[in-house]
């Protein structure tokens, strides 16, 4: 895509500015950013699965759950260190998600989504039913980390931070896993199944490896998201979450890494905007978003961006069918 | 022996409102091969056109009838005027159209007539019916009717009428249908239309039994999902066999397996489909439909 | 010949896939009650000729039926102005009847009545599919698929009838039939054909004019007994 110089700095400007603004805004609005990077993490998970390896998840939520309880149970009852509860929560995604992926190998398309999206449905009831672990329909209150070593910031600040440096670094581990080799056969994968595996793509292996590492990320962002609300319960993971997520990952753009992170910003605050405009029906104004959106950027906000892209470097090479979908998607060139 | 037999034909009942949606959904899908996550909440709202109508003095069986009018041209105009603009759009797009539609007529709903539930009428008296021993309900005994008759129809209207075969075809295979003239997009606006009409009888059908309000179809759709998966979804008969199945096995395993209450009668549906998609994933009888490469 | 105007007449067609240009400035003209063949190697462009008279394909340039032009219309629309298209592949219908895709076949056309007579006529020309009327098309043998495209075709009552190489994948028997029915329906109905063929023996012997498509360009037309009788034609384009 053009040399990678400007790309970099356009990511390294972003990340100065993010590093300044927990001094420049009020604690509720870093507490919304920080919720942002969050949801991005979730929505890049999801966007690695359905996106780039074309295996629809409805259900994505259950992973963000997952890794909600999993540091918050860790927090509350054996009284770990938040950091640790992290990886923790990721590593136990990537099993369960690479265990998940393995039936999943046999469904497609539509079952594959309505399977995750029954999954992603009984998520509240089977939290409330562990009581024991689960703290039951009350939930678990935590407690919200504070700053080490007497650093000068403040939780929120903190927190803020801590997800920004590990959003970082996901991010760049998936810009990095979905460039090379891999990338090219994960995307192989979802464009033609049969001839990625004819031209020697374990595609199964892959499949699997996708859902671990898919489920992996949300997990990520769930067990973050118990320190930043400091409080866990079932209700909060119902399917609207899996919904919420997909809405992040299509509206962003599939296939994007960028995508991401706009998906995200629209999940967060686009429901606000939409109480600001009415606050009688705010869920329809917000409906309304979704497919005047759909109407205008099909391919997401990522996807009309690479579009006008490509239109304004006024390429001279003739765009063929095949080139265009690949512009769309965002794929990793194969030559 | 007599309790069975009483659960049987209340799970029947549920079963044809299950069924009804089931076959809206289905139907949508052969034809655009997209899941419309709207067609309860369109039910829903359907419903409440008839209760206003209702409340305005028309005598039942003219609601139901004026509102089956109205749900076939709100169908027919969804189509036309929100799904046609991305009708060559990526199916997630297409999804999340639908999902869209959920939202605003949830939304719309609860902001015109409140999220205060309402009573609903049933136009089946209130005394059971008995046959030899024993009691049945008369609004279930109605319900199962009216929904047989509702889907007697629609099956002669496809098996029989011209424009049926040309809506037939149009589903199956659109590019030959416009080969013979048939102008598929109105076929597909109409198949909506039809859909919605089936969403409306579900819920004019359980509205008495649930009362009357926006977040009324919630559950019922996920059941209809359960019914459409069971069956198939590429078989409209399979998907009512399927709703059927569902609202028996539902009211059976509520009665006689006794830690399963309310709460998880709903995890027996989810079940249901998880199980169904492990073993058959095209459901009883749908058939895989072979791509080639 | 007379001087009335052209059934179709198709000036500086081009025809697109996406961006990719399949069709370079096609021209040709076809009479009332004639019979022509496009005939070319694979990829030569005849199929979305046909295409591009059906409306399938996007097209720049002019096309008129019946001095009507037919540039801004959708394919249905072109149906009902009496073109009938058998496909690529037959394009039948396969989980309805045979006497439910045949009846489909009569739907475009402007003439509601007179459907059941057109059953019989069409079960006259092909008695093998009255046997099989109400069996799913998709059980039906490649002829009798291949026979079934064009007698749905025929129920239109069309004016031109356009056909896909109707000779695909059948036994020769078979294909000898198609072709003589395809001779009647010209005399006696006055159906005007415009036919696609690789098997250009079987073509030239049934059409009256040929034209030679080579990489979406006309390079050759005439009346088929001239095309027939050059050893050289022959030899370069038609194989034989």
């Amino acid at each position: 895509m053009g040399s990678r110089a400007p790309r970099v700095l356009l990511v390294l400007a972003i990340l100065a500015v993010a590093c300044v603004l927990p001094f420049t805004v009020s604690n509720f609005r870093l507490f919304q950013f920080t919720q942002v990077y969050i949801y991005a993490i979730a929505i890049l998970g999801l966007n690695m699965l359905t996106g780039y390896n074309g295996q629809f998840s409805l259900g994505h939520g259950a992973f963000y759950a997952m890794g909600a309880y999993v540091s918050a149970i860790m927090m509350d009852k054996w009284n770990i260190h938040y950091a640790w509860t992290i990886p923790v929560a990721g590593v136990l995604c990537l099993i369960v998600g690479f265990l998940f992926g393995l039936p999943a190998l046999r469904l497609e398309g539509l079952y594959l989504a309505l399977a995750t999206f029954s999954l992603a449905l009984a998520v509240p009831q089977i939290l409330k039913y562990f009581e024991h672990w689960t703290g039951g329909s009350q939930g678990l209150v935590l407690s919200k980390p504070g700053a080490p070593f007497g650093i000068k910031l403040n939780p929120d600040q903190w927190l803020y931070f801590v997800t920004l440096a590990v959003m970082a670094l996901l991010f760049w581990l998936s810009a990095n896993l979905l460039r090379g080799r891999v990338g090219r056969a994960i995307v192989a994968i979802r464009d033609n199944h049969i001839a990625a595996e004819a031209m020697g793509v374990n595609t199964s292996l892959y499949k699997s490896l996708v859902f671990g590492v898919s489920a992996a990320y949300t997990g990520v962002a769930g067990a973050l998201s118990a320190s930043a609300i400091a409080y866990v319960a079932p209700d909060s993971f119902n399917i609207f979450l899996s919904i919420t997520l997909l809405i992040g990952a299509v509206i962003g753009g599939l296939a994007s890494i960028s995508g991401a992170v706009f998906g995200a910003f629209f999940i967060q605050f686009v429901p606000n905007w939409a109480q600001d405009i009415s606050k009688a029906a705010p869920w329809a104004i917000f409906g309304i978003f979704l497919i005047v959106f759909m109407y205008v950027m099909p391919f997401g906000i990522a996807g009309a961006i690479r579009l006008l892209w490509i239109r304004t470097r006024r390429s001279r090479v003739a765009l063929t069918p095949e080139a265009r979908d690949t512009a769309h998607s965002q794929a990793p060139r194969t030559t | 022996m007599e309790i069975f037999v009483q659960q049987v034909v209340s799970g029947l009942a549920t079963g044809g409102i299950y069924a009804a949606l089931a076959l809206a959904l289905v139907m949508i899908y052969q034809a655009t091969d997209v899941v419309n996550f709207a067609q309860g909440e369109m039910a829903m709202f359907a419903t409440y056109l008839c209760w206003t109508m209702l409340n305005a003095g028309v005598p039942y069986w003219g609601a139901f009838v004026g509102t089956l009018v109205l749900a076939f041209l709100g169908g027919v105009i969804v189509e036309r005027v929100v799904i046609r603009p991305v009708e060559g759009a990526p199916i997630l797009s297409i999804v999340i159209v639908t999902l869209g539609l959920l939202v605003i007529f949830n939304s719309v709903a609860g902001w015109i007539w409140s999220y205060v539930q309402k009573p609903f009428p049933s136009p089946f008296p209130s005394t059971p019916v008995k046959a030899g021993n024993i009691f049945f309900g008369s609004h279930d005994i109605g319900q199962i009717f009216v929904t047989l008759i509702v889907l007697a129809c629609i099956w002669m209207f496809f098996k029989f009428t011209p424009l049926g075969l040309a809506m037939r075809a149009a589903a199956h295979n659109p590019v030959s249908s416009r080969l013979v003239g048939i102008r598929v997009g109105w076929m597909l606006a109409m198949g909506w239309g039809l859909a919605a009409v089936f969403g409306a009888v579900a819920g004019m059908m359980v509205a008495p039994v649930l009362t009357l309000e926006p977040n009324m179809m919630g559950g019922v759709q996920i059941y209809a999902f359960a019914g459409a998966t069971l069956g198939g979804f590429t078989s409209p008969g399979g998907a009512v066999l399927g709703g059927f199945i569902v609202g028996v096995v539902e009211n059976l395993v509520g009665t006689y397996v006794s830690f399963i209450g309310t709460e998880l009668k709903f995890t027996v549906a989810l079940g249901m489909i998880i199980v169904v998609l492990l073993v058959k994933p095209t459901g009883l009888f749908g058939t895989r439909i072979v791509k080639r490469v | 010949m007379s001087a009335a105007p052209p059934l179709l007449e198709v000036r500086e067609l081009e025809a697109f896939y996406g961006r990719t240009k399949a069709l370079h400035g096609v021209s040709f003209s076809m009479a009332t009650g004639g019979i022509t063949t496009i005939l070319g190697a694979n990829g030569a462009g005849k199929t979305t000729t046909l295409r591009a008279i059906s409306r399938m394909v996007r097209t720049a340039g002019a096309i008129l039926f019946e001095g009507q032009p037919l540039d801004g219309r959708a394919t249905e629309q072109v149906v009902q102005l009496g073109i009938a298209h058998a496909p690529e592949g037959r394009g039948t219908f396969v989980h309805l009847t045979v006497e439910e895709n045949l009846r489909l076949g009569a739907w475009g056309r402007r003439e509601r009545g007179g459907v059941e007579d057109d059953f019989e006529r069409v079960y006259g020309y092909f008695p093998a599919l009255k046997g099989r009327r109400r069996q799913a098309a998709g059980t039906l043998s490649g002829g009798e698929q291949q026979m079934l495209a064009v007698a749905r075709a025929l129920m239109l009552r069309p004016r031109l009838l356009l056909l896909d190489e109707p000779s695909l994948g059948l036994a020769p028997m078979v294909v000898r039939e198609i072709f003589r029915i395809l001779r009647t329906v010209n005399k006696d109905a006055g159906v005007s054909i415009l036919l696609v063929e690789q098997n250009a023996a079987l073509a030239l012997d049934l059409a009256d004019h040929v034209f030679l498509l080579e990489t979406g360009r006309v390079v050759m037309e005439g009346p088929s007994e001239v095309l027939r009788k050059d050893d050289a034609i022959r030899r370069a384009y038609l194989g034989y």
